[in-house]
């Protein structure tokens, strides 16, 4: 061997390991700021009458976001009773029982779903929704995040079961479990820990959107009592707050985003602690 | 195939969250969708409604005033709120008639940011022509003459305008429009126009905030903030020919004066009158005169009549102009023609 | 990698008489996860129908004309996205490839090379930034980020690469360049949590192959691990694009909201998204309303183009897969 060559080698390893160390950095520094800069205006705005009070109107400081909170939390909730069961089983069908042209074309479908502006989610469940329902409401804010969440879970979910080696759905077969029960028991299992992230990535993305909650959620100054009312939401409450004139709601509409951001990394952990250990441990 | 009892229990706890809040689930809940413009005192009033009457919670959410004029077109809100009156063709295709119930008036402000924050005074053709892009600086001789006593810095204009489309707009470009030849036909009225100077920040507060960190610069916006947020802004000289200070009571004249028709759709800019300020517009309410829910239609009614009265009072505080009496009388009793 | 479609004819012993076991069960699972497949492409032709049925007195005005020019008069009624959809696709674009190498180089990190005890914290933060909403990242892009491009990188670019006509100043922040950046840091979190997901995936018997031959660390994740991941890291790359045109608020904040056309990515620029996202709200029914939906039928194209020319970049790299290191 080149002793020459095999050092370089070695050099060029360490040196890219040092480059990967200097992305992963840069990677979190826009968070580190933005928490910051969060942090530093609405910090003082957390106070407990934030989460349990109503708003108070417009240049009266004060009052609080409770029914947002809430209301984010209800919206998350109904969006993954539409986002998660289509996306995994949609990812499901494509993985595993897929033709390849079929994968292409939903898959092509999904990404394109994707790009899709989050406003355009609101119109299309507004003429869906809406206008027979002839009034906003908590469900239709639902349905819009679901929708919102089904492209990226079914794509997240197609490419974690593809990974999943075919060592393991013939070794079952072998054995004569039927192919649902293979797949169920055996390659979702397997692929768990993937599937999870595809959906706790969707949840995050829709939790902070604002602009298809406009009209279909719509917007709530008061407790939301029934599904088949409006609601009210973070993210539309943080841009109310921010595109307003006033310092105190400012500052409540950053105290907003940081609550935001609490409530869902405290979903993602919550789910992770909930789901520890189901999935046979993958080598990292 | 998930029955653990972790998953069970969270699932749980999940469903009774949402069930909290119940009480007062007999609470009839009217909501209204439209401008940005009235969102202060609107809020002001759904708070302080709920006091004066706890089984009706009056829900608005400014989602623009277009959308505002949909929604209620399609019947998707209780009424609906817009800073710009209807078309009569987008009134034709209503399902139903709708009337334009006047709640309060505001003004835009020319806000600036010059060293020193001198007080300016500006008229009509002078503003056409530094949003035209033809004054260019600060110390253009029609600027310097109006402003005797100061010394104007020889510093370029930078015009901020507005990217996205409002009633702000619409007010501004009525006004520009009416006093200026060359902007009603190259520029022309509108939420949203081609601006033919400036760079644009979106929304009142992008506007307010470019203008505080550009020294030099210009921009509209409402008076309430540039109020807030502490920013110079100019007298503007109106029809009569004096120079006036966007305030409450200067927004109050150009409303008394401005000559309003029975179904309450008009401009009032630049107005007769000496104290009137000229660039300001009023905010409505649109509802329809047939309420098919006669629950609903009454304790609506019952709103937008303490809206009229009561609720006025609470206007200044917010910087907004009431109605003046005359007005106001006109209007309850177009308040009374609403079938429910 | 391909599990593609096995089926299986489990038959019982000849002439028992029993039916092979699950074998409804197979065909029931099979219609449900197919009509929840199909979901997808319903949606599609209903956000299609949509923009299709609100654009349609804007398709009839104008025509092919509506993206071969560039125009935005709502007064005098006259409209053209050619701008809007040059714009759309330089920030989009230019945000993937910030975010790209970056998202893949922080995954290889957390998947390779970090000690075991940062991996999940360093994980979550990342996935932290995806919480933070569009208008949060609007407001913190105005008041933080461009100022501080403004102050340093844009006048740099601006005195050392002003010749050319991409970076001709005056730069104010606020501009295409800045709606690329504020979109990159977007898409970040999602391209590094797929690409960390894919990349763990990759079986130990592929890293210690190569370690047995004497492969260095980079060698071992080039030649192991990221070979056998290219598919899900393109997957992942196609989901931030869908993203990053797809963004409105962030962008509608910082990119400068200009209609005017200019080559360079320091002047002020307006996309496709950040457009209707300006002005839907406020815009009243009629022509210029239709425009907007037009604006949203065009963004679905770009959509579909970068699309396939993504796909068909990526078919070209994977046949190169077998020729050479």
């Amino acid at each position: 061997m080149n002793d020459w060559h095999y050092r370089w080698r070695k050099v060029k390893s360490s040196m890219v390991s040092g480059l990967c160390l200097v992305c992963a950095l840069v990677v979190i520094t826009p968070l580190a700021l933005v928490l910051f800069y969060l942090l530093k205006a609405g910090a003082s705005s957390l106070d407990p009458h934030f989460f349990t009070q109503l708003p108070n109107p417009a240049g009266e400081p004060g009052g609080g976001m409770a029914n947002a909170i809430l209301g984010s939390m209800t919206l998350l909730g109904l969006a993954g009773l539409v986002g998660i069961p289509v996306g995994v089983l949609g990812g499901i069908y494509l993985s595993e029982f897929g033709s390849p042209r079929m994968k292409w074309a939903v898959g092509f479908a999904a990404d394109i779903l994707n790009g899709t502006p989050s406003i355009v989610w609101g119109i299309v469940v507004y003429a869906l929704v809406v206008l027979p329902m002839q009034g906003y409401s908590a469900l239709a804010g639902g349905l819009a995040l679901g929708f919102m969440m089904i492209p990226i879970i079914i794509r997240t979910t197609e490419e974690m079961l593809a990974l999943v080696p075919n060592s393991y759905r013939e070794e079952a077969f072998a054995l004569g479990i039927a192919h649902w029960r293979i797949v169920l028991n055996i390659v979702i299992k397997t692929a768990s820990r993937g599937i999870i992230t595809g959906i706790l990535l969707a949840a995050a993305r829709v939790a902070g959107e604002a602009a298809p909650l406009l009209f279909t959620a719509f917007g709530n100054n008061f407790w939301n009592h029934k599904l088949s009312q409006p609601i009210e939401a973070l993210p539309l409450q943080i841009f109310t707050y921010a595109i307003s004139p006033y310092d105190d709601w400012h500052r409540q509409a950053k105290a907003g985003a940081l609550v935001l951001i609490l409530l869902v990394l405290a979903l993602n952990i919550g789910v992770r602690v909930m789901t520890r250990g189901r999935a046979p441990h993958l080598a990292r | 195939m998930m029955t653990h009892p972790r998953t069970v229990a969270a699932a749980l706890a999940i469903v009774s969250l949402t069930g909290c809040g119940q009480e007062g689930s007999e609470q009839l809940l009217l909501n209204g969708a439209g401008a940005t413009f009235p969102y202060p005192i609107y809020s002001k009033w759904s708070f302080e409604y709920r006091k004066v009457d706890p089984a009706v919670s009056i829900n608005y959410q400014s989602v623009g005033s277009g959308g505002g004029q949909k929604s209620i077109e399609d019947g998707t809100v209780d009424f609906g709120a817009s800073d710009g009156p209807m078309s009569d063709e987008d009134l034709a295709k209503a399902p139903g008639k709708i009337l334009h119930i006047p709640t309060v008036a505001g003004a835009d402000v020319v806000a600036y940011n010059l060293p020193g924050n001198p007080a300016l005074q500006l008229d009509g053709p002078v503003i056409a022509g530094i949003f035209l892009g033809k004054i260019t600086k600060w110390n253009d001789a029609k600027i310097a003459s109006q402003n005797p006593g100061i010394t104007l810095p020889a510093m370029d204009i930078g015009v901020v305008h507005r990217s996205d489309a409002s009633g702000t707009t619409y007010i501004f470009m009525d006004y520009l429009s009416s006093i200026s030849q060359e902007w009603e036909t190259n520029v022309g009225r509108g939420t949203a126009v081609k601006w033919p100077a400036g760079q644009g920040a979106k929304g009142n507060e992008g506007v307010t905030e470019q203008i505080k960190q550009m020294p030099g610069s210009i921009g509209c916006v409402e008076l309430v903030y540039a109020v807030q947020q502490k920013l110079p802004f100019a007298r503007v000289k109106n029809a009569a020919g004096n120079y006036v200070v966007p305030t409450i009571e200067s927004v109050a004249a150009a409303l008394a004066t401005a000559k309003i028709p029975d179904d309450f759709r008009f401009s009032m800019v630049n107005p007769p009158g000496e104290k009137s300020y000229p660039i300001a517009g009023a905010t409505w309410l649109l509802v329809y005169q047939k309420q098919t829910n006669p629950v609903k239609g009454k304790k609506l009614v019952e709103f937008l009549k303490w809206a009229e009265t009561d609720g006025q009072a609470m206007a200044p505080a917010l910087n907004y102009a009431p109605l003046p009496e005359d007005l106001t009388k006109r209007v309850l009793e177009k308040i009374d023609s609403i079938t429910y | 990698m391909n599990a593609g479609a096995i089926s299986v004819t489990t038959g019982p012993p000849a002439g028992t008489g029993l039916a092979p076991p699950g074998k409804a069960g197979d065909r029931a699972f099979r219609l449900l996860t197919w009509l929840m497949a199909m979901m997808v492409p319903a949606l599609l032709g209903l956000v299609g129908w949509t923009l299709c049925k609100g654009s349609a007195l804007s398709l009839q005005k104008f025509g092919w004309n509506f993206f071969l020019h560039s125009n935005w008069d709502p007064v005098n009624g006259d409209f053209g996205a050619l701008w809007f959809i040059g714009c759309t696709f330089v920030s989009s674009l230019l945000g993937l490839l910030i975010a790209l190498p970056l998202s893949l180089a922080t995954a290889v990190y957390l998947t390779e090379l970090a000690p075991g005890w940062v991996r999940q914290p360093a994980m979550s933060m990342i996935e932290m930034l995806a919480v933070i909403p569009s208008v949060v990242f609007g407001l913190w892009g105005i008041f933080v980020m461009v100022s501080w491009l403004q102050e340093g990188p844009y006048p740099l670019l601006v005195r050392y690469l002003g010749y050319l006509p991409f970076f001709r100043g005056p730069a104010t922040g606020f501009c295409v360049l800045s709606g690329a950046v504020v979109i990159a840091i977007m898409i970040l979190p999602i391209i590094t949590s797929i690409s960390r997901e894919v990349l763990r995936a990759v079986p130990n018997s592929q890293r210690e192959a190569a370690y047995a031959l004497g492969a260095t660390r980079w060698e071992v994740t080039r030649l192991a691990v990221l070979r056998y991941s290219r598919r899900g890291i393109f997957g992942a790359a196609l989901l931030g694009l869908g993203r990053a045109l797809g963004e409105t608020m962030a962008v509608m904040m910082v990119v400068g909201n200009s209609d005017k056309i200019s080559a360079s990515l320091l002047a002020p620029g307006n996309t496709l998204a950040s457009k209707i996202g300006n002005e839907y709200g406020e815009t009243f029914q009629g022509i210029n309303l239709s425009a907007l939906f037009e604006l949203g039928l065009m963004l679905l194209l770009v959509t579909v183009v970068t699309n396939i020319l993504a796909r068909l970049w990526i078919g070209a790299v994977g046949a190169r897969q077998h020729s050479g290191i």
